[in-house]
């Protein structure tokens, strides 16, 4: 999915000339014109706003971007370029971008090419020159909604848009998780028979649509990843022998994933478990617990949240449109463990019967701060602990 | 806790400026919040810290160990909160507590510990820390003797910095290119830090700068509020450094190695409050270093306060009393909490002001000491945009990037002025991207990183900024969250922020800019209280300003605050947005009042004073017709436009003559001219500094100044006090000393100047404040100038009389009269609280007697302005200003110097050389020495007419006359005190001027006026008799006054 051209006559490639303005035309009827940015292709998907100041080559690569269209409220995007590490997965994961001012002349020593350039390559499309912050502010009253960024009318647009099943409908685990399995070790990206650099801990990765650097903060505890498709069942997973097994973040709504909260489930006891962002909802759907969609979810590298077993706050990178509801915690023997100082919500769960902790954002940060990632070293631990 | 202590900053010096005062009042006010009381010193009386309602208890008095001591003994405070008050704070804490007072007191110290401060001050201790923790530090060498520095001199690699320890805005501190560089900055480093301690460090000139501002309370909550790129690159001092909010070239990775670096720092230092942590980043790799962090608010809070909304001030006084950052309220969004980091969605600019445009001679190069005196802050939503807004708001006569200074210059010359850091670099920058040099060539010779460049490149090749249409509201969360305050800045972007509020009529307060020689935080204070007032009536106030250090920029000091340029088209776009009924200048000094003309002509209502009154102030010859109208004596004088002229006039009111060009202020290119050759070379200058506005000769009158701010309402006039200075006229008044009340003016000149005053003020028909000041001859007052605003000496007066002169002002400006608030023609008396009609009624014989003495003094930042003249003259110099209090003249100025910095040598070698004229009253003066104990070393002429009146002194040669000189007689350490007055004759003139500059830096106490020299004597005995030296709040003094002050009566008066 991503540009809607496949599969849909309507949209044929428009060419440079005519993009001179582009649109960004959102499905409750507001329209924002710009310039255009990257691809000359259209774009649509779930408007979401990231207010971080930094990180949109992580955030372009985050696979739990898959279906949304991400608008950076940071006015000057682009500045210190792209770069060949800063990789969250192989692809640029958002449908379309959405910045004030694109940068057309970066600086930073590792800096490889201009912002543009990069989502021309991937043949992403994006609208720059419009007012994010008004953007913005609209969401945040009215709520995400579909929108879409097109060089086109904008009546075809509006028309595609009604036409269009909604992202909450849709199933977008299947399209970004790994379609085979694969290792990632101390030493990065490895093949699964050959022989591994010594490691202490094996965990078991399912991509539900993981973030690279998952796999960098796990390596850097010298656990050594295997990573499996989202369609893995319990005892493929046990198959593996795993020391631990980690439930990746991912995209859309987590009632559409029975199949994993069925191999979750499967496991709960067998091994220590991690969850995180959408790992966490699962967590709570395999316990018997509920989630429901946020008005504007929680897409930023500054949020406070209370870790109410240390009673300590860190400031965590978020990227979610879905949260548990605690109430459906209720008799599950699952407790809250971390709150969000600002609304309040689920930050975090634990449920010992079941060896299970989990957390709602992301302690990989990638891009944000880096405070959370004790939690991977407490991960490590109750696998040491089973261990013994 | 209970009751806390609060130490404020004191006078405002290069490096500790106004943004103290916007620290420390916000934090009192915090700690208030919580119900504590709030006990003040501070030396500082311009501030809003030390009003009665910033504090329960204020103490106007010198900021030493001896008098907080005092105040801790009557006070009885259960803490101490010092990390507000600059760097001048925190080390007064730290001798108080090795002095054992706070034990002996059982005073805690709040927030940051003792120990902490020793660690993060202490270059040796900082770095063995940072080496612990693993966090880089430059390689580096401590110093601590002369015999270390010179055994370290051949080992060092060149260029290296030297850093002292315990020292603020980098004093003492520079490049050392060579081995006699690194023995000259290295001895001076050491005398002037607190622990003569230097560090001596490997070069890293070129790195990018870094600060991240950081904050971490009790529980161990750690946050960074913001991080700023200096856009000079390290060898910059960060305060002499263009600043952008946020970074703009690291990546996400870098940012974090750097934030996580930041916090891991202050966990290990145990900060708890606000501190800021300063980083030198390679370039090309990964690699950083730790420069240093200062464990307390700082100047670079400020900025990052007012760029992100975030009030770290206010946040750091809760921490101190132990409140966790997850408790605290996000005071700008109201709807979440201080435990956050900030995130932008606009960019954030910050231009350095310096004095360079009055110190003509000054060293304009900049390098790891401080020069700047203010700064101007700008948003906006492109890095073009805010560039250019700050260049606007900066008052350097452009608000373009094109200088033709530069344009006239040939590659070579350009291609040094690129190289070479100065405050006007970047418009060289410019001119040289405008020349095709590109940005490869320009980044090589200044080091700044292409980002930058690139920018200022498509500058200097004609792109243009879109105008500003609306306005956008900083949030602290990029819109994130809805939030309550009103704090905006104007963008491009059509979709706007603003909230209106029509419920009442609202007024547009216009601040003063940029802290600078001759206009400083003394206007911001009348602004602010120009505000609070309009509330109070029921007003919506408005402020425009764009200085980052002022409390009148603090997000909650007025109804709406415009974060803008303040000019006159950002004027009128925030007027018409607020749809405001009129428009304040009075407060905003002569920024502010400079724009009178064009924004009536505009269709801006002017509340108070008109337009033309103000005109009929300034303009020389409607001035001179209404003096003559009123019989009021004038010094004569022409104005004139050529050296032929001038020449013309000098010679029939006779030499020596005052020339200066009109519309000014602080005196700038103002000279005493004693004849004609110099008449003519300063024709020549002048004109061009004065533009349009011709240059006016006056006659010099040598006689008494004095000085009146008054209150009247067009009618009646309130005049609070009048101020006798210390040093005769001809010295500027802001740089003299003044007393109040006049101590040596008969009654009768005191009665002509009230006289005067009010048939000024009637005839000009002034509403709000005016400012006159008066110099006496054979007992005739002559009126040497009218400023038609509030002045300089409104803070100190208001304190001192009890008067609420802002508040009365603003009321009348809006077209009450005096009458109507409870006041009449007079002097106001403070001991009765009533006003007396001394001077309009001759019934009553003498002026009031006030029951105290208040001595002004001024603060001279010499030490960092390098081949800056130190002598007083009619150009303003100084760049703060302390105030004494007490029951008794001597006692009054001797606090008045002691707060000023003046170290009362207790005995020990003056040295004395006089102009001719002074040689007669220098005898009384080295008589006075003599009998406490000084030696005296005097050249020829002075030595030979002591001897004449039978005192003792021993001659020193002239530097020219050989080997033991009165240079080398300073150098060695051997004087104490220097006590020289200019003199005519240019090449005695021109051996001075090098003993006074090594005087001033090697910290040597120097009197430059005879009048100062009389005055130190006086306050020298004032020192001996401790009995008769008080320590009392504000308030005690006139226990009645207080009340009324505070009282506020409130009505919504008759629109004007
Ligand atoms: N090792 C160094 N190499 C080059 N420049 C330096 C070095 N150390 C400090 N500086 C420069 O000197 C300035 C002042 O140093 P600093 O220790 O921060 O003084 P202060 O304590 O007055 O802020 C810094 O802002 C930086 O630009
Ligand atoms: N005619 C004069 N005779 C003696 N001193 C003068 C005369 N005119 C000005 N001065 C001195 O110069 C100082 C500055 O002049 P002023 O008019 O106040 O300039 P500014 O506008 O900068 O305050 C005064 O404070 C006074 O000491
Ligand atoms: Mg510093
Ligand atoms: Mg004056």
């Amino acid at each position: 999915m991503g540009s809607p051209e496949q599969g849909d006559p309507a949209f044929a490639r428009v060419s440079r000339k005519e993009a001179l303005e582009r649109h960004l035309v959102l499905k409750d009827g507001m329209v924002f014109s710009g310039e255009p940015l990257g691809a000359d292709t259209d774009g649509f998907g779930e408007v979401v706003f990231n207010t971080g100041m930094t990180g949109y080559q992580e955030i372009l690569t985050d696979p739990s971007y898959a279906g949304q269209m991400v608008l950076l409220t940071y006015p000057l995007i682009g500045n210190y370029g792209i770069n060949d590490d800063d990789f969250e997965s192989d692809r640029v994961q958002p449908t379309a971008l959405i910045v004030r001012e694109a940068c057309k002349s970066p600086s930073n020593w590792r800096s490889r090419k201009t912002l543009d350039k990069f989502l021309c390559e991937r043949g992403v499309p994006g609208i720059q020159g419009v007012d994010t912050r008004s953007i913005a502010k609209h969401i945040r009253s009215a709520g995400v909604t579909m929108g879409m960024v097109t060089s086109r009318s904008v009546a075809d647009a509006q028309d595609f848009l009604h036409s269009v099943q909604d992202y909450g409908e849709q199933n977008f685990v299947e399209q970004v998780s790994t379609s085979a399995p694969y290792a990632w070790g101390p030493a990065g990206r490895e093949d699964l028979d050959e022989p591994v650099a010594d490691y202490k801990h094996k965990v078991a990765v399912i991509d539900c649509g993981l973030k690279f650097n998952i796999l960098r903060r796990l390596a850097a505890l010298s656990c050594r990843s295997i990573v499996l498709p989202q369609s893995v069942t319990a005892e493929e997973v046990l198959g593996w022998k795993p020391d631990g097994v980690l439930l990746s973040p991912g995209p859309g709504d987590p009632v559409l994933l029975g199949g994993v909260m069925e191999t979750v489930r499967g496991l709960f006891g067998k091994v220590p478990i991690f969850g995180i962002c959408l790992g966490n909802q699962m967590v709570a759907h395999a316990i018997g617990g509920k989630t429901f969609k946020l008005k504007f979810g929680h897409r930023g590298s500054n949020h406070p949240v209370k870790d109410l077993v240390s009673g300590k706050t860190t400031i965590t990178s978020q990227n979610h449109g879905y949260a548990v509801d605690p109430s459906s915690l209720v008799g599950t023997g699952a407790e809250v463990t971390q709150v969000n100082l600002n609304d309040g919500t689920v930050e975090g769960l634990r449920h010992e019967a079941y060896g299970v902790i989990s957390i709602q954002y992301h302690p990989e940060a990638a891009p944000g701060p880096w405070d959370s990632r004790p939690y991977f070293e407490e991960f490590v631990q109750r696998i040491e602990r089973a261990g013994a | 806790m209970r009751k806390v202590l609060v130490i404020g900053s004191g006078p405002i010096v290069i490096g500790q400026a106004a943004e103290f005062d916007y620290a420390g009042s916000q934090a009192c006010r915090s700690l208030r919040e919580e119900g504590l009381e709030v006990v003040l010193i501070n030396s500082n009386p311009a501030t809003i810290m030390t009003d009665l309602e910033t504090a329960d208890r204020v103490y106007i008095e010198p900021l030493t160990v001896e008098f907080c001591e005092r105040v801790i003994a009557q006070e009885r405070p259960d803490g101490l909160l010092a990390s507000l008050g600059g760097q001048t704070g925190l080390n007064l804490a730290t001798q108080l507590a090795e002095a054992g007072i706070l034990e002996d007191y059982n005073v805690k110290l709040l927030g940051t510990s003792l120990n902490t401060i020793r660690l993060a001050e202490d270059r040796e201790e900082f770095r063995t820390l940072m080496r612990e923790i693993r966090e880089p530090v430059p390689e580096s060498w401590i110093v601590e003797s002369e015999e270390q520095l010179q055994e370290l001199i051949p080992r060092v690699p060149y260029p290296c910095i030297v850093r002292p320890a315990y020292t603020l805005g980098g004093t003492g501190g520079g490049v050392a290119s060579s081995p006699d560089d690194l023995w000259d900055i290295g001895r001076l480093g050491l005398q002037l830090s607190m622990r003569r301690q230097v560090l001596v460090e490997r070069s890293l000139l070129g790195w990018k700068e870094i600060e991240y501002e950081v904050m971490r309370d009790s529980a161990d909550n750690c946050i960074t509020i913001c991080n700023m790129e200096n856009f000079d690159p390290m060898g910059v001092h960060t305060g002499d450094s263009i600043v952008i909010a946020p970074s703009q070239t690291l990546s996400d990775v870098e940012y974090h190695i750097l934030r996580s670096a930041s916090l891991k720092i202050i966990r290990a230092l145990g900060v708890e409050g606000g501190c800021n942590v300063q980083l030198a980043v390679n370039p090309n790799s990964f690699d950083y270093y730790v420069i240093e962090v200062n464990p307390r608010v700082s100047r670079s809070s400020a900025l990052a306060s007012k760029a992100t909304g975030y009030p770290i001030a206010r946040v750091s006084a809760k921490i101190a009393i132990g409140k966790t950052l997850d408790e605290i309220e996000n005071a700008v969004t109201k709807t979440t909490k201080a435990c956050f980091e900030p995130a932008l969605d606009y960019c954030v600019v910050k231009i350095p002001r310096w004095p360079f445009d009055k110190f003509t001679s000054g060293d304009r190069r900049l390098g790891t000491q401080m020069k700047a005196t203010g700064e101007v802050m700008a948003i906006d939503r492109t890095f073009e945009g805010a560039l250019m807004k700050a260049v606007r708001g900066l008052e350097v006569d452009t608000d373009t990037l094109h200088d033709p200074k530069f344009s006239a210059m040939d590659d070579d010359d350009l291609a040094e002025a690129v190289r070479v850091a100065t405050d006007d670099r970047l418009w060289a920058i410019c001119e040289a991207l405008r020349r095709d040099w590109g940005v490869q060539r320009v980044r090589e010779l200044c080091r700044v990183d292409p980002w930058f460049l690139e920018r200022v490149e498509a500058l200097a090749k004609g792109a243009t900024v879109p105008p500003a249409m609306g306005f956008k509201m900083v949030d602290t969360c990029a819109g994130e969250f809805e939030s309550k305050t009103p704090y905006y800045y104007s963008s491009p972007d059509t979709e706007d922020d603003f909230v209106s509020d029509t419920s009442k009529p609202a007024i547009l307060v216009l601040g003063s800019g940029p802290i600078r020689i001759g206009q400083g935080i003394e206007f911001d204070y009348s602004c602010v209280h120009c505000a609070w007032e309009l509330r109070e009536l029921g007003y919506r106030s408005v402020i425009l300003n764009n200085n980052p250090e002022t409390v009148s920029t603090d997000f909650d000091t007025a109804d709406a605050l415009y974060f803008d340029p303040v000019t006159k088209e950002d004027a009128l776009h925030v007027a018409t947005h607020e749809g405001v009924t009129g428009v304040m200048l009075q407060f905003g000094g002569q920024t502010a009042i400079n724009l009178a003309d064009s924004l009536e002509s505009s269709g801006l209502p002017v509340m108070g004073t008109s337009p033309a009154a103000i005109r009929a102030a300034e303009d020389r010859d409607l001035f001179e017709q209404l003096l003559t109208k009123l019989e009021i004596p004038k010094p004569p004088g022409r104005g004139v436009t050529s050296a032929d002229e001038a020449v013309a006039v000098a010679r029939d009111i006779g030499y020596p003559v005052l020339v200066r060009p009109s519309f000014v202020l602080g005196g700038r290119a103002m000279e005493i001219v004693w004849n004609e050759s110099d008449l003519r070379s300063y024709m020549s200058a002048a004109t061009r500094a004065s533009g349009r506005a011709p240059v006016l000769v006056d006659r010099y009158i040598i006689g008494k100044e004095a000085e009146v701010d008054v209150i009247s309402d067009g009618v009646d006039t309130l005049v609070p006090g009048i101020m006798e200075h210390v040093e005769r006229a001809g010295v500027h008044s802001g740089d003299s000393m003044a007393v109040y009340p006049a101590v040596s003016l008969t009654v009768e000149e005191q009665r002509q100047m009230v006289r005067s005053a009010c048939l000024i003020a009637r005839e000009l028909g002034v509403k709000g404040l005016m400012n006159i000041q008066f110099v006496v001859e054979d007992g005739v007052v002559y009126v040497l100038e009218v400023n038609p605003r509030a002045s300089r000496t409104v803070p100190y007066l208001s304190k001192v009389t009890g008067l609420p002169m802002v508040k009365i002002a603003t009321r009348c400006a809006l077209g009450m009269s005096l009458d109507a608030q409870g006041y009449r023609s007079g002097v106001w008396d403070p001991e009765r609280s009533e006003v007396s009609e001394f001077g309009l009624n001759d019934s009553v014989l003498s002026p009031p007697d006030p029951g105290l003495f208040a001595v002004k003094a001024p603060v001279f930042s010499f030490q960092k302005l390098t081949l800056v003249e130190p002598t007083l003259g009619p150009e303003m110099k100084s760049t703060g200003e302390v105030l004494g209090i007490d029951h008794s003249y001597p006692s009054a100025l001797m606090k008045a110097m002691l707060g000023a910095g003046m170290r009362f040598p207790e005995s020990g070698t003056a040295l004395i050389t006089v102009s001719n004229d002074d040689k007669e009253r220098s005898v009384g003066i080295a008589r006075e020495l003599v009998a406490h104990g000084f030696r005296i070393l005097a050249t020829a002429g002075t030595h030979a007419h002591l001897s004449k009146n039978l005192i003792q002194s021993q001659a020193v040669s002239r530097i020219s006359e050989g080997e033991d000189n009165v240079l080398t007689r300073v150098r060695s350490g051997e004087v104490s005190l220097l006590i020289n007055t200019p003199s005519p004759d240019r090449s005695a003139e021109a051996e001075a001027m090098r003993i006074r500059r090594v005087c001033v830096e090697s910290g040597i106490p120097c009197l430059t006026a005879i009048d100062t020299a009389e005055a130190f004597i006086v306050s020298l005995k004032a020192r001996r008799d401790k009995a008769r030296v008080h320590c009392k709040a504000l308030d005690d003094y006139f226990p009645r006054v207080a009340r009324k002050n505070t009282a506020a009566a409130t009505a919504i008066p008759t629109e004007s």
